[in-house]
């Protein structure tokens, strides 16, 4: 694997309630490596999507420092695309001009206008949605609006791809084919990726290394596991598979036994 | 709709066409086939006519129980005209709407227009300084802070208290009477935008910041068209409540106008003109309400 891209260095994360401070997170170490999947995993309530949102810059951590390719983060930028669990399309825009406003923004200044549309057209036919490229977001199924999602994030061709639960609100057969296709455009472009997840077989299918966190309060992170599948891979054959079920195994046992939620 | 129509099973047609003689021989029930979703399903005649007097009839009805009960107490009252005279009245009005004889005799039309366009003055004027304030409102918290209490003291009065304000500062009745459409279309449109603009979810707001999209864009691309429903919801609220002021206010300040055509009519005690003009008030504010109701719909995106 190549150098690492996205340092983040004993950050720790709290916040101020009326009940006094609330830590999020703490102590969180972790080096992401260029072109590498990985994906966090936890319980609800585990910090894996405040941990996202620091590393795309929309918080700033308490304490400790994230650094992209060599620089802090110091705010969201267009070099760390974010795919939102509801797909955050605008409904006043076609699915086309979603995906345009970002790619606008970064290729705007140094591309003609036909090679913008290019970009965009490349990006919805990559996630299959370019026979419905001109409807607007609430013509079409939520499997869709995600696949959109994905594709403005693609198409700005970022540094790192952060997905927060990305399949989240889908149900399990087009969670299902929107994973396959993920890992297609992965595969592809070799985009380094995080994604929060609380799906164990998606997180072991798609990832290089998942990183489970213990619970909150105060979440870091519990263990890593590095899962050593080959690419490209396939549902159906790793179904059977003796690793992929070991490291099935292996964050189950880490989710339900070792970090167990006492029933409240 | 017409594919809605195409699934519902044919049992409607029975209604109002004889049933087809049903096959005695039938041992195994017949299933409950709809027709093909290819087959163009034409809706049944005694259906489109139920429909049309669904739509129909109870209004007439409603609409004949009123004129039923003004006959009946202009019958019992003295002064008031029944329905007659008032169409007489009304046929005769209409026939020469736009007749002008000098400043204090002109025909009703000139006088619906005159309001209107000082309706459409005051307006425009309360959209051009409440929307933008309604922006700041909405947008930064310390203005809303600053200015909720000087609204929430200001809005419930009556903006006809404000007309003496604007005789003093205008000299004129005509603009005074502007003024105070201006005072009461204001509100609305300042609390609407700002709440308009507070409702923004806050994903379309992480879109913007992850994207990097620079302030100018932020307010063109995504503040606007996802405050624009609520922003018309305001001017539709202004408009209506404009209508309503604009009567009283023309019956204090005078000169040309419907609210002081039916003051200079009941001077002149032509009661059946009053009530021609009740009618005529009440037909121009639902046009107004319509019209908006119908801009509204083009603009708001989950119905398009």
């Amino acid at each position: 694997m190549n150098k690492p891209l996205v340092k983040i260095e004993r950050v720790g994360q709290s916040f101020e309630t009326k009940k006094g401070r609330f830590v999020a997170l703490r102590d969180i170490d972790l080096a992401i490596r260029e072109g590498e999947v990985i994906s966090l995993i936890g319980h609800s309530g585990c910090g894996k999507s405040t941990l996202l949102n620091l590393i795309a810059g929309l918080t700033e951590p308490t304490t400790g420092v994230l650094l992209c390719d060599g620089r802090e983060i110091a705010g969201p930028g267009p070099d760390r695309a974010v795919v939102f669990q509801n797909h955050s399309l605008l409904p006043w825009m076609t699915c086309f001009e979603n995906v345009m406003l970002g790619v606008e923004q970064v290729f705007g200044r140094k591309e003609r206008k036909s090679k913008l549309a290019a970009r965009v057209e490349a990006a919805l036919a990559m996630v299959h949605m370019d026979h419905a490229m001109h409807k607007y977001p609430h013509e079409v199924s939520g499997g869709m609006k995600q696949r959109v999602g994905i594709a403005r994030a693609f198409a700005m061709e970022p540094k790192i791809l952060l997905m927060d639960e990305p399949f989240g609100a889908l149900d399990a057969l087009t969670r299902a084919s929107l994973q396959d296709e993920l890992l297609g455009v992965m595969e592809k472009t070799g985009a380094t990726t995080v994604i929060v997840t609380h799906d164990v077989d998606e997180a072991v299918l798609l990832s290089d290394r998942i990183v489970m966190m213990t619970n909150g309060p105060a979440a870091t992170i519990g263990e890593i596991l590095s899962i050593d599948l080959e690419r490209p891979r396939d549902r159906l054959g790793l179904a059977h598979d003796a690793k992929f079920v070991e490291y099935r195994g292996a964050v189950l046992d880490f989710l339900y036994r070792k970090q167990l939620k006492k029933a409240a | 709709m017409s594919t809605v129509v195409a699934f519902k099973p044919p049992v409607a047609v029975a209604i109002t066409e004889e049933p087809e003689p049903v096959p005695v021989k039938t041992a195994e029930p017949t299933p409950a086939v709809p027709p093909p979703a290819d087959v163009p399903y034409v809706t049944p005649v005694g259906e489109r006519v139920r429909d049309f007097a669904k739509a129909v009839i109870p209004p007439l009805f409603g609409l004949g129980l009123l004129v039923g009960i003004w006959a009946l107490v202009a019958m019992k009252a003295s002064g008031i005209p029944g329905p007659g005279p008032t169409w007489a009245a009304a046929v005769k009005l209409f026939s020469d709407p736009f007749y002008s004889n000098g400043p204090n005799d002109q025909g009703i039309g000139w006088n619906v227009l005159s309001s209107l366009k000082r309706v459409g003055i005051g307006f425009g004027f309360a959209a051009a300084v409440g929307i933008p304030l309604g922006f700041l409102l909405g947008r930064f918290s310390f203005m809303s802070r600053m200015l909720d209490p000087i609204i929430s003291l200001l809005r419930p009065v009556s903006p006809l208290a404000w007309l003496p304000i604007g005789l003093l500062i205008l000299k004129k009745a005509d603009p005074a009477a502007t003024w105070t459409i201006f005072i009461c279309s204001i509100w609305p449109m300042i609390l609407n935008t700002a709440e308009g603009v507070r409702r923004v979810p806050q994903d379309y707001l992480n879109v913007a910041r992850v994207l990097g999209l620079p302030e100018s864009k932020i307010i063109t691309r995504i503040l606007f068209p996802a405050v624009l429903p609520y922003m018309l919801t305001g001017i539709r609220l202004s408009i209506g409540t404009a209508w309503l002021v604009i009567v009283a206010a023309e019956m204090l300040t005078g000169g040309v106008g419907i609210g002081f055509w039916v003051w200079d009519e009941w001077n002149n005690l032509k009661v059946e003109h009053i009530v021609i003009a009740i009618f005529v008030i009440g037909l121009v504010g639902l046009i107004l309400e319509q019209t908006l109701l119908l801009i509204a719909k083009r603009f708001s995106y989950e119905s398009r």
